[in-house]
């Protein structure tokens, strides 16, 4: 496990996609940052979100009930929301929970984008 | 006749059944008062025997014995000596100078002073009753105080209560003998969740044995605190005893720790009599060799060890049980109580049935010849459900109840448990399991409240590895109960939060939970092979 005790969310566009990349541990002390990122990438209506775990560290429940916050508002948005860079420990929690069968999980940011509107340069 | 009272002298006299031998009798030589100086009579002096027989007043001067005590009489200016005797027993003599007129005593004379001995003698011999009952009287009630100071001390110094351990039962007896002896138990909370066990006993009886089990256990306490080895602890109590220990006493004690965790028993003995441990099949007796307390210093203690078993049960006694006799004088005897220790039931119902045992062998109405303590400590068999083979704590360690510390029970719980093999994936899950856990514990439990902090726990055995969440929460707190459901949350119908509990239960292979009064216990369980979870 990696340990990191910085939050921190950051928003990049990618062609017509936003991408939102997720540093440091996804807690309680994720949901400030991780909100402002996602009305940032909403201020440009992007036909598609993913979200990079590749920087991210530990996550808990609080950290998965954030997620499934920022699902509900992709689906009210009717925007695809994707994830890439789950380890495979994290992959499986999404599994378990579900959260792998309302948004598509990759291996890479090309395969989350493709066919969502983003450039895969 | 002149002398009679300032010639006379009483002194109190023996029994005759205890002997009529030591029977003395003083004569007194004539004074210019007319005083006459006490003539001590020896035991073994036939003119004892003389006078017991006499019939009236004998004539000192005309008698003839081979006497040291008729010698000194006649040296003293003794005419006369008047037996004074009360139901057959010589109980005194009055001893006659000669008559101021310097003639003879008459035969009136003579016939008074018998008449005045037969008064007398009674007189004589209630105020001698009279004070010997005093004197005993006197000697009862000081022994009497002396008994109630030494119950005093010894209650003092004999817990009040025992511990409740989870998984365990502890019981102890103590009755002391009227003539309370030197018998001692303590039970003393340990670091990390162990507890300390003692019985001992101190020869001699009364205040004294008393006051050296007080220093005795005082001293254990505190070594104990700061000892691990229960070896090094005799050793250290040793030391300090010896300095001051009475001549002719000494100390048998027992010391020994458990890990309730484990159930390994880790203990030395300074002497004391053998405990028994009741096994799947009988009974055992624990052996360590070491010298009593308070004999010699420098002496060393030799430490071992045992596993205490689900279902198996520990006694710890004194030498009051095993050698109580019966009215044929045949002691109780050590092969009778391991046997007792093997049939019987632990805990209390093996104490209750060994005192039965006791009574029928020396009768109901005996009296207590000494101290009986006994102290059992039994392993609750139903633990055995869980594992089979040897457990053993690995770690025990506290969590401040504050917000982001799971983290602190993950990485230590991850630390520890790595090395046993888990296996990458598995090991994940558990850090999950066990962050979730304490999170959980943290806020439902203790609401963050820095008093409180979360106990962590772990434990192995050859199959399986045991991490206990402890909170205080206890059964008033709110705790999730709702399964979570994730189109339930997407639709707003139910909140974004409570994955915790659903993820500890789909992290590890077993979660169980128990809830005490105010102790509430999650136990993540992960197979060492295998499981429900296998490494992909």
């Amino acid at each position: 496990m990696t340990t990191s005790d910085t939050t921190r969310t950051t928003v990049r566009a990618r062609g017509t996609a936003a991408v939102l990349d997720l540093a440091g541990d996804i807690n309680a002390a994720a949901e400030e940052s991780l909100e402002a990122a996602w009305d940032e990438a909403m201020s440009v209506s992007p036909t598609a979100v993913t979200l990079n775990f590749g920087n991210a560290g530990y996550i808990n429940s609080t950290g998965i009930a954030l997620i499934v916050g920022v699902l509900a508002k992709s689906r009210a948005r009717g925007i695809p929301l994707s994830a890439y860079g789950l380890t495979s420990h994290y992959e499986e929690i999404f599994q378990i929970t579900r959260l792998a069968d309302y948004m598509a999980i990759t291996p890479d940011e090309d395969s989350a984008l493709r066919g969502a509107g983003g450039s895969t340069t | 006749m002149t002398t009679l009272t300032t010639a006379f002298r009483r002194r109190l006299l023996r029994r005759p059944v205890e002997s009529a031998a030591t029977v003395p009798a003083r004569a007194e030589r004539p004074e210019a008062s007319g005083e006459v100086a006490p003539v001590d009579i020896a035991p073994n002096d036939p003119l004892l025997a003389y006078l017991q027989s006499a019939t009236g007043a004998v004539d000192v001067e005309e008698l003839e014995l081979v006497s040291p005590a008729l010698e000194a009489m006649k040296a003293a200016g003794v005419k006369l000596a008047v037996p004074l005797v009360s139901q057959g027993e010589l109980i005194g003599v009055l001893n006659l100078g000669p008559r101021r007129s310097e003639q003879e005593y008459s035969s009136d004379d003579r016939k008074l002073l018998d008449n005045l001995a037969a008064q007398a003698a009674p007189a004589l011999r209630v105020g001698q009753l009279v004070r010997e009952q005093q004197a005993e009287a006197a000697t009862r009630q000081r022994f009497e105080q002396e008994l109630e100071v030494a119950r005093l001390i010894q209650q003092n110094f004999l817990p009040k209560q025992l511990p409740e351990l989870p998984n365990w039962q502890l019981a102890a007896y103590y009755r002391p003998a009227r003539e309370v002896g030197g018998d001692f138990y303590d039970v003393i909370p340990l670091p990390g969740g162990r507890l300390g066990l003692v019985i001992g006993d101190v020869t001699d009886k009364g205040v004294p044995a008393a006051l050296v089990m007080a220093a005795t256990r005082s001293v254990l306490r505190a070594s104990a605190q700061r000892i691990v080895d229960p070896g090094a602890v005799l050793e250290r109590v040793n030391e300090h005893l010896c300095p001051d220990m009475p001549e002719k006493m000494f100390v048998t004690c027992l010391y020994g720790v458990l890990d309730p965790a484990t159930g390994h028993f880790r203990f030395a003995n300074a002497g004391h009599d053998l405990p028994y441990v009741k096994r799947a099949v009988g009974s055992e007796e624990l052996r360590a060799r070491g010298m009593p307390l308070g004999l010699m210093t420098g002496m060393v203690y030799e430490e071992k060890e045992t596993v205490l078993e689900p279902g198996d049960s520990l006694l710890l006694h004194s030498d009051g049980v095993v050698e109580a006799h019966d009215p044929r004088r045949v002691m109780f005897g050590f092969p009778r109580l391991k046997d007792a220790v093997a049939h019987y039931p632990g805990g209390h119902e093996l104490i209750d049935r060994v005192l039965t045992d006791l009574r029928a062998h020396t009768g109901e109405d005996a009296e207590q010849e000494d101290d009986i303590t006994m102290v059992t400590l039994a392993r609750s068999p139903v633990a055995s459900a869980q594992t089979s083979s040897p457990t053993r704590q690995l770690v025990e360690f506290e969590v401040p109840s504050a917000e982001g510390n799971e983290r602190i029970a993950l990485e230590r719980v991850s630390a520890i448990v790595e090395p046993l093999g888990l296996g990458e994936a598995r090991l994940r899950r558990l850090e999950t399991a066990v962050g979730e856990a304490t999170m959980n514990a943290m806020e439902h439990g203790n609401h963050y409240r820095a008093d409180q902090p979360v106990t962590v726990r772990v434990v192995t055995d050859a199959e399986r590895v045991r991490v206990q969440i402890v909170d205080q929460g206890g059964v008033s707190a709110d705790r999730e109960t709702e399964t979570p459901d994730l189109e339930a949350k997407l639709a707003g119908l139910q909140r974004p939060r409570g994955w915790g509990l659903f993820l500890i239960k789909n992290m590890v292979d077993e979660a169980d939970e128990a809830t005490h009064e105010d102790e509430h216990v999650l136990e993540l369980v992960m197979n060492l092979e295998g499981g429900s979870h296998d490494d992909e």
